[in-house]
């Protein structure tokens, strides 16, 4: 078992957003543009790697019976320290993000890591295993985010090259687009991973 | 991997583990509160000052804040004279929230300049508002011969694209601006 082989697995073998469908609700409701979609995803690494490390240092120190609101706890704390810096030192995109990044608490992934890899393994894994699923996360939000952003505006990273006066796809920056994309980037994954086994 | 045994779930032991990660936690977040604290004033600070000056003509002193209609005017002068009026107003008919805007009156009472101060709308949709193709629009009319509502209420004013709602809660908060500059004139 390699450091190396839990950072790669994030990104396609258990990418969190197409293989595991972990984490939906800030894949659907902040993908409405590539950039939107990177920050977030880049926040929820941030958290994800640290909570990872602590949670796997204190993991002999937790009893069994309350691990889950230790770790959210531990969760919580980092959330609200990210939360508080990207106030004071990223205003814009706290703008942007704003409600989406107190959710993080509540992402399933960052809990779903904790529980299933950062309470059994040590720090240095659980570390790679936070960055590679975290990183995975965040590709797979900023290729949803642009596919929404170029369907249904017309700009891939706020530039624009469809001009503004002709009519874009507007569903797709609408919730029911996120659905729509998600779909379809599922069965894309889906197809690639079935010709690799084929 | 030498796995040592784990803590026991016993009464004490979850007492102890958890009000220890509690504290710490809380003294974590208390630290980074006040390291972040005076960073996130000044943006704020800085923030306000950008925006009264984008939505008001060329001022050279801010005078004293003032309340009118529960809403927060300041005026700005040149020398002696008064050159524009700023006026924070918020709408509560908002698609995703309040809508917190910053509308500039120059001397004769036209708007100069409108700034959106704070919005939850939908991105790429109701946060279009800050746009300049529709918040521009209001720019250098005189609220007296101007209807400030949106064409579909009969205004004249060309909504959002799918985003009337928006739009109208960003002329509410235009009009609740405008009567708190006529009734708070001085």
């Amino acid at each position: 078992m390699s450091a190396w082989k839990e950072f790669t697995k994030g990104f396609i073998k258990e990418n969190p957003t197409f293989v595991l469908l972990l984490g939906m609700c800030p894949t659907l409701g902040t993908t409405t543009s590539s950039i939107n979609g990177l920050s977030m995803g880049l926040a929820a690494t941030v958290v994800l790697i640290c909570s990872n490390c602590v949670i796997s240092m204190l993991k002999n120190v937790i009893p069994d019976k309350v691990r889950i609101p230790g770790f959210i706890v531990v969760i919580a704390s980092f959330v609200t320290v990210v939360d508080l810096v990207m106030q004071a030192y990223l205003p814009d995109l706290y703008e942007t993000l704003g409600l989406f990044i107190p959710l993080i608490v509540v992402n399933c992934i960052i809990l779903g890591r904790a529980e299933a890899f950062a309470s059994k393994n040590g720090v240095l894994l659980s570390a790679a295993d936070g960055l590679g699923i975290g990183l995975g996360f965040t590709m797979s939000l900023t290729i949803l985010g642009s596919v929404r952003e170029i369907l249904g505006n017309g700009s891939v990273f706020g530039f624009q090259f469809i001009p503004e006066n002709i009519d874009k796809i507007l569903l797709f920056i609408m919730p029911p687009g996120a659905f729509i994309a998600l779909g379809f980037l599922i069965a894309f994954v889906n197809h690639i991973k079935n010709r690799k086994a084929a | 991997m030498a796995d040592k045994k784990k803590l026991e779930s016993s009464f004490k032991n979850m007492l102890i583990v958890l009000a220890a990660i509690s504290l710490v936690s809380a003294l974590a977040i208390g630290f980074t509160y006040t390291k972040t604290k005076p960073a996130a004033e000044k943006v704020q600070l800085e923030k306000s000052k950008k925006a009264l000056e984008a939505v008001l003509p060329a001022f050279e002193k801010l005078g004293d804040k003032y309340e009118a209609e529960g809403c927060r005017l300041t005026p700005a002068y040149k020398g002696e004279e008064l050159v524009g009026t700023a006026v924070e107003a918020v709408s509560k008919k908002g698609f995703g929230g309040d809508v917190q805007i910053l509308v500039g009156f120059d001397a004769e009472g036209r708007i100069h300049n409108t700034a959106v101060l704070s919005i939850k709308e939908t991105p790429g949709l109701g946060s279009n508002m800050t746009n300049p193709k529709f918040k521009d629009q209001v720019n250098g009319k005189d609220p007296e011969n101007f209807k400030l509502s949106v064409k579909k209420d009969g205004g004249d004013v060309d909504a959002i694209t799918a985003a009337t709602i928006s739009s109208r809660a960003f002329l509410d908060a235009l009009n609740k601006a405008v009567a708190a500059y006529r009734s708070g004139k001085k």
